[in-house]
C-alpha cells in the first residue's frame, strides 16, 4: 500500500493551508472541552432521532451513526476541480442511459459489450424507448470520491439509483454551527443549507408537460422500517412536500393521485426512495406492497416523472463502472477530469489471470454487492479467505472486479486516544435539472473510525463528518 | 386455420372491492404466421381502457374501475387467421437482440437440477442447437405430468422441475430456464391453442416457449403438447417469463373473498385450404 | 394533508388517551380490591376491570382466572393484548414516527421519551407500590403529551384530527367507566345505597379525577344519578360525553370550514350532540343506564367509521 496522504499535514508533515486555522484551534482547545462537545453532539443526535438500521441484525432497528466533530476541509480550488469533474461525469451518465435505452450507439460502436448491458439484471427492458422529460434519467447522484494525494481524486462509485446520506450533510452542518460557532467565525465556510431548495427546484423543473405550472412533488418512502426512513422524513419536511408510502398513491387513467383528507390530488413528480423492483407490482415484483400499482403505466404515458428514472442502475453497476472513462469520452469527446480507480474486469481472461496472481494485494468486489459486503481486501485477509475468494472468482469471474488497495486520505478525527488521522471518503450530491446542474459545496464525509480501517460504511463501524468547502 | 377465441376472466367479491386496477396483455399482433381479423376487449365496469405497447412490443391495456364492485368480468373475443410456418417466428416485432433473452428471472432461474438436465441432454445431442432443443422438448413432455393442482402462478421453474408436475406455464418456464442455461436465448409466450380432439372449452389460456436458433431465428416449442408451434397456436404476448406476458396483472383495493374463474373457448370457424 | 397522515395523528392521540384510561381503570380496581370485603371473594373487581376495558373475549382465551396478577399483566404489559398499555405506547410511537414532520419537537420528545422509559419497567413492577407508581407515570405521560400538543401545535387540520382522535377515545372511555358499576357485583348482604355501593361510586368518580368536581357542582353526597349526570350531560365537565361531543363537533366544524366541505361525519357528530343536549337524567335511568351506554358506544363507533371513511382512507 502506498503512503497515506493526510489532508491536514500533507506529504511533508507541514500543515496544508486550508487546515491552518483548524490545526491552531485543535491545539488550543482543551481536550475535555472537545470531549464535552462531542458528547453534546451525540445527545442532540439521539434526541432528534437520526438513526439508521443495519440489515441482517436483529433488534437493531434503530441505531445512531457516530458523528465526528472535527470537520474535513477542502479549499475552494480543490472543490472547483471536483465540481467540474462531477458535472462532466453526470452529464455523461445521463447521455449513456438515454443511449442504452434508445439508439444504443455505444453498443453498436463496441465500446461496451452488449451482454454486459442486456444480461445485466439492473438493465430494465421496460425503459426501452421510453422518453423521459428533458432526457434526464439521473436527477440526484451521489458520487463517491476518494483522495490519494494533493492533486488526485478518484471516483470510487457512481450512485445513480437512490443515493442516501444527504440528511447527514445537512444535520452535521447544523450541529457544528450550534456547537462550534467560534470555529466558523475563523473560516469562510460555503453554506450547504440551500440543498433542499435546490433539490425542489430540480424536481419541479422536470415535471411532465401535462403538469400545472406549480407541479406537485412527493417523496416516496418504503416506510418507517426502512433504514433511511429518518432521511426521507427529514427531506420531505425540508422540501415542504408530502412524504408518501405506496398505499397513499393510486393510479387512475394513467395519472397518479395521492389520497388526501380533501380527496384525490394529482401527483406530478415522485422523488422516489423505493427501488425499481418494488415500485409497481403490476410491472415488477408482483409481491411488492411498497409501490403503487400502475405507476409505471402513468410514467410510460408521460403523466408523472420519477426521480431518479427507472433503470439507472445500468450506469452505476460495478461492472459498468470500469467503462466510465470510455463513456465520458464517447459522449462528450472529452478526457475525464476525475479518474476511475484502475479496475480489472474479471470477466476478461487476461484480467482474471492477473487478479488471481495478486489476490493478496488487491481489493476484489462483487459486481452487485454494496455497503462493503461481499468484498475481499487482500492485504487484510488471511489465507483461508483468499482461497475462498479464489474459488468464487474461478467459478463466476463475471461477478467480480478487482482494484488496487488504495490509500484513502486521512483527516484528523476525534478518537479515544485524542486526535488521530482516520481514513475518509466523500459523497457529494449532484442535482441535474432541466435548467442546470447544481452541486451544493460539500457533501457527506464518511470516516472509518477504526484505526487503519478502510471501510467507511456506516453499517460497518463508519462515522460521518461535516465537510467544509472554503469560500476563498 | 381460422381460429376464434373467447376468453372470459371473471372475479367475484364477497365484500365489494372499492377499486380495481389491471394491466392486460390479451391482444394478439400480426406476424408472418398470424393475422388478426378482429379482436375486442370488454370490461364489465365503467372505465377507460388505455392502450400502450410494452418493452417487448406486446399490446397492453390498462384500466382502473371504481367500486363498489361485487363482480368484474374482462372478456375478449376475436378471430385470427393462422398459417403453419414450421414453428419459425418471423415478421414479429423485435425490440431487443436475442441475447437479452439469456437473462434469468426469479421464475426462470435454473438450479443445479435444471442445469444438469440441460447439460446431460446436450451431452447426447451435441452442440446442434435445434437438435438439442427438440430433445429437451421431448424429454420434458415425457417426464413432466400435466397437473394443475400442485403449482400456481408464482411457482418457479426449479420448484416445478422437482415436482415433475405442472401446467403449461411451468413446462414453459422449465424449458426456458434449461435453454438459457446452455446459452440458448429463450422466452415465454402466452396465447391460445386449438385442440384437434374436439375439445373447445378450456379453463385457462396456453403458454409455450420460443428459443433462438441462429440459422432459423425464433422457433416455438410447446412442451405441454410435445410439439413445435403450429397453426393451432395463437400467439398473444412474449416475455422473459410468465410475469412479462401474463394475460392479467392487477390489484384490488378493499373488498375480500375474491373468487376467480377463467373460461376460454377456442374453436375453428372455417376451414380453408392453404396452398 | 395525506389521509394516512391524518389517520396516524388520529390514532396517535387515541392510543395515548387509551393508555391513560387503562391506568385509571386499574387504579380504581386496585382501590376496590383493598376493601376488606374484597378478601371474602364475593366481589369481582378484577373481572370487571377486564369487562370495562372492553376485552373480556381476548382475555378469556389466554387466562382462566381474572385476578390481580393476570389482569395487571394483560392490561399493562402483555404483548399479546393489542390494547395493553405497553402496546398502546408502542403503537402511539409507531404512528408518531410515521408522521414525525407533522408533530412538533415537543410532542415527539414526549412520546419518544415515554417509549424509552417504558422499557425501564420491564415485564411489570415487582411490588404494589411500584405498580401504583407505574399507573401514575402512565397518566402523567399522557398528560404531558396532551399538554405539549395543546401548547405547541399549529391550529390546522393536523391539530384538529389529533383532537378528534382524543375526544373519540375519551367519549368511549367515559362511557365504559360509567358502565363499571354494571359489571361490579354487589354482594348479597350489601344494599344499594349502602357503604360498599357508595364506595364503588366514589371510586369511579375518583378514577376520572372528578370527586372534587362532583362536590363543587352538586354540593351533595355521592348519588348514582348525579354521577351519571356529571359524566354524561354536564358540558362543564371535561370528561363528560357532552363535553367530548362539544369538542368533536367543534373540531369537525373547523375541518369542514377549512376544506369548504362537510359530510356524514359532521352530521352524525351534531346529531349525537343534540341528543345528549336534549336528554334528561330521568329518561336515561328509565331506559336503563347500561342500555343507554351500550347505545352511545355504538353510535360513537359509527362516528369513528364516518370520520375514517370521509378523511382517513
Amino acid at each position: 500500500m502506498a503512503d497515506v496522504f493526510d489532508e491536514m499535514t500533507g506529504a511533508d508533515g507541514s500543515i496544508r493551508p486550508p487546515y491552518g486555522e483548524l490545526s491552531r484551534w485543535l491545539s488550543e482547545i482543551p481536550p475535555e472541552v472537545l470531549d464535552h462537545r462531542r458528547r453534546e453532539a451525540e445527545l442532540i443526535f439521539q434526541r432528534i432521532g437520526i438513526t439508521f438500521a443495519v440489515y441482517g441484525e436483529t433488534d437493531s432497528q434503530e441505531r445512531l451513526i457516530p458523528f465526528d466533530v472535527v470537520p474535513r476541509i477542502l479549499a475552494a480550488a480543490e472543490w472547483g476541480f471536483v465540481c467540474r469533474g462531477l458535472e462532466q461525469r453526470v452529464k455523461a451518465i445521463n447521455a449513456y442511459i438515454g443511449d442504452v435505452y434508445g439508439r444504443r450507439e455505444i453498443l453498436k460502436a463496441g465500446v461496451i459489450p452488449e451482454d454486459l448491458v442486456f444480461q445485466n439484471p439492473v438493465f430494465r427492458p421496460e425503459m426501452n424507448g421510453q422518453k423521459v422529460p428533458h432526457d434526464i434519467y439521473v436527477h440526484i447522484a451521489g458520487i463517491d470520491i476518494i483522495r490519494v494525494d494533493a492533486s488526485t481524486f478518484y471516483v470510487l462509485e457512481d450512485n445513480a439509483r437512490t443515493p442516501s446520506g444527504v440528511s447527514y450533510m445537512l444535520e452535521n452542518r447544523e450541529i457544528m454551527l450550534r456547537l462550534f460557532p467560534e470555529l466558523f467565525s475563523r473560516h469562510r465556510v460555503a453554506p450547504v443549507e440551500n440543498y433542499p431548495n435546490e433539490l425542489l427546484a430540480t424536481l419541479k423543473s422536470v415535471a411532465p408537460a401535462t403538469a400545472s405550472s406549480d407541479p406537485t412533488v412527493v417523496l416516496l418512502t418504503p416506510g418507517i422500517y426502512n433504514s433511511a426512513y429518518y432521511e426521507h422524513s427529514f427531506l420531505a419536511d425540508k422540501l415542504g412536500v408530502e412524504l408518501v408510502e405506496g398505499r397513499d398513491l393510486f393510479v387512475k387513467d394513467e395519472t397518479v393521485y395521492m389520497r388526501t383528507t380533501q380527496g384525490p390530488q394529482r401527483v406530478d413528480v415522485i422523488y422516489r426512495r423505493v427501488d425499481d423492483d418494488f415500485l409497481d407490482p403490476l410491472a415488477f415484483r408482483p409481491d411488492s406492497a411498497l409501490g403503487a400499482p400502475g405507476v409505471m403505466s402513468a410514467y410510460q404515458a408521460g403523466n408523472v416523472t420519477l426521480a431518479n428514472a427507472v433503470g439507472t442502475g445500468i450506469a452505476d453497476d460495478k461492472a459498468v463502472y470500469s467503462y466510465m472513462p470510455a463513456i465520458v469520452k464517447f459522449y462528450l469527446g472529452e478526457e475525464p477530469l476525475l479518474n476511475n480507480v484502475p479496475t480489472w474486469r474479471c470477466r476478461e481472461e487476461d484480467h482474471l489471470a492477473y487478479v488471481l496472481d495478486r489476490l493478496e494485494e488487491l481489493v476484489v468486489k462483487e459486481v452487485h454487492g454494496s455497503g462493503g459486503y461481499g468484498m475481499l481486501i487482500g492485504p487484510r485477509a488471511d489465507k483461508a479467505q483468499i482461497e475462498a475468494f479464489r474459488t468464487k472468482l474461478k467459478s463466476s469471474p463475471k461477478n467480480f472486479i478487482a482494484q488496487p488497495t488504495l490509500a484513502l486520505s486521512t483527516v484528523p478525527t476525534c478518537v479515544e486516544e485524542g486526535i488521530a488521522p482516520r481514513h475518509v471518503d466523500l459523497r457529494p450530491f449532484v442535482l441535474v435539472g432541466r435548467d442546470c446542474v447544481r452541486i451544493v459545496p460539500g457533501g457527506l464525509t464518511r470516516v472509518a473510525l477504526k484505526k487503519g480501517s478502510l471501510v467507511v460504511n456506516s453499517s460497518q463501524g463508519g462515522g460521518t463528518k461535516d465537510t467544509w468547502v472554503l469560500d476563498t | 386455420m381460422r381460429i376464434r377465441v373467447v376468453h372470459r376472466t371473471s372475479y367475484r367479491y364477497d365484500t365489494p372491492a372499492t377499486g380495481v386496477i389491471q394491466m392486460l396483455r390479451l391482444t394478439p399482433r400480426n406476424h408472418d404466421g398470424q393475422y388478426v381479423i378482429n379482436w375486442r376487449i370488454d370490461v364489465s365496469a365503467d372505465c377507460r381502457l388505455n392502450q400502450h405497447e410494452d418493452a417487448f412490443g406486446n399490446l397492453c391495456h390498462s384500466f382502473t374501475a371504481e367500486g363498489p364492485l361485487s363482480e368484474l368480468v374482462v372478456s375478449v373475443e376475436g378471430e385470427v387467421e393462422t398459417r403453419n410456418t414450421n414453428a419459425v417466428m418471423t415478421g414479429a416485432i423485435e425490440r431487443f437482440p436475442p441475447s437479452l433473452f439469456l437473462r434469468e428471472t426469479p421464475l426462470t432461474t435454473a438450479d443445479d437440477a435444471i442445469r444438469d438436465f440441460a447439460a446431460a441432454t446436450r451431452a447426447e445431442t451435441g452442440d446442434d442447437g435445434l437438435k438439442l432443443l427438440h430433445e429437451m422438448l421431448a424429454r420434458l413432455h415425457a417426464d413432466i405430468t400435466f397437473d394443475p393442482d400442485p403449482t400456481h402462478t408464482a411457482t418457479t421453474a426449479s420448484e416445478a422441475f422437482v415436482l415433475k408436475r405442472g401446467v403449461c406455464q411451468d413446462l414453459s418456464h422449465i424449458f426456458v430456464a434449461a435453454a438459457r442455461s446452455v446459452g440458448i436465448p429463450a422466452r415465454y409466450i402466452s396465447g391460445h391453442f386449438h385442440r384437434d380432439d374436439g375439445v373447445t372449452d378450456q379453463d385457462a389460456g396456453h403458454a409455450w416457449a420460443e428459443a433462438f436458433v441462429p440459422s432459423l431465428g425464433w422457433v416455438g416449442f410447446d412442451a405441454t403438447n410435445g410439439i413445435c408451434a403450429t397453426d393451432a397456436h395463437v400467439r398473444i404476448a412474449v416475455g422473459l417469463d410468465y410475469l412479462g406476458a401474463a394475460p392479467v396483472r392487477g390489484t384490488r383495493y378493499g373488498g375480500s373473498g375474491e373468487t376467480l374463474s377463467v373460461n376460454v373457448l377456442v374453436n375453428q370457424t372455417q376451414h380453408q385450404s392453404q396452398s | 394533508m395525506l389521509s394516512r397522515t391524518a389517520d396516524n395523528l388520529y390514532w396517535l392521540a387515541r392510543y395515548v388517551e387509551r393508555a391513560e384510561y387503562l391506568a385509571r381503570i386499574l387504579e380504581v380496581t386496585q382501590r376496590l380490591a383493598t376493601l376488606p370485603i374484597a378478601y371474602g371473594g364475593e366481589t369481582n373487581e378484577w373481572e370487571s376491570a377486564v369487562a370495562t376495558a372492553g376485552c373480556t373475549g381476548a382475555f378469556s382465551t389466554q387466562y382462566s382466572e381474572a385476578n390481580e396478577e393476570t389482569v395487571t399483566e394483560f392490561l399493562c404489559f402483555s404483548t399479546a393484548n393489542p390494547s395493553s398499555i405497553r402496546n398502546c405506547f408502542e403503537l402511539a410511537r409507531t404512528n408518531a414516527r410515521a408522521v414525525r414532520t407533522a408533530l412538533t419537537m415537543e410532542m415527539w420528545d414526549a412520546i419518544n421519551g415515554t417509549w424509552l422509559q417504558l422499557k425501564r419497567f420491564g415485564n411489570g413492577p415487582t411490588s404494589r407500590e411500584e405498580f401504583m407508581r407505574f399507573l401514575r407515570w402512565v397518566q402523567e405521560a399522557s398528560l404531558r403529551f396532551d399538554g405539549r400538543a395543546y401548547r405547541t401545535m399549529l391550529r390546522n387540520d393536523a391539530y384538529w384530527f389529533s383532537r378528534l382522535g382524543l375526544y373519540q377515545e375519551r367519549a368511549d372511555n367515559t362511557a365504559r367507566i360509567l358502565d363499571v358499576k354494571f359489571h361490579l357485583l354487589l354482594p348479597t348482604n350489601e344494599r344499594i345505597g349502602g357503604p360498599l355501593d357508595y364506595f364503588q361510586w366514589a371510586a369511579i368518580l375518583r378514577s376520572v379525577s372528578a370527586l372534587t368536581a362532583y362536590h363543587w357542582v352538586y354540593k351533595e353526597s355521592v348519588k348514582p344519578w348525579l354521577i351519571a349526570d356529571l359524566l354524561i350531560l354536564k358540558d362543564e365537565m371535561p370528561r363528560s360525553l357532552a363535553s367530548c361531543y362539544g369538542n368533536l363537533v367543534q373540531n369537525l366544524d373547523y375541518i369542514a370550514q377549512a376544506y369548504g366541505r362537510q359530510g356524514p361525519a359532521q352530521r352524525q357528530a351534531r346529531a349525537i350532540r343534540t341528543r345528549l343536549q336534549n336528554r334528561r337524567m330521568e329518561e336515561i335511568f328509565q331506559q336503563g343506564l347500561h342500555e343507554f351506554i351500550g347505545e352511545f358506544i355504538s353510535s360513537n363507533n359509527r362516528l369513528d367509521s364516518a370520520i375514517t371513511e370521509q378523511y382517513l382512507m
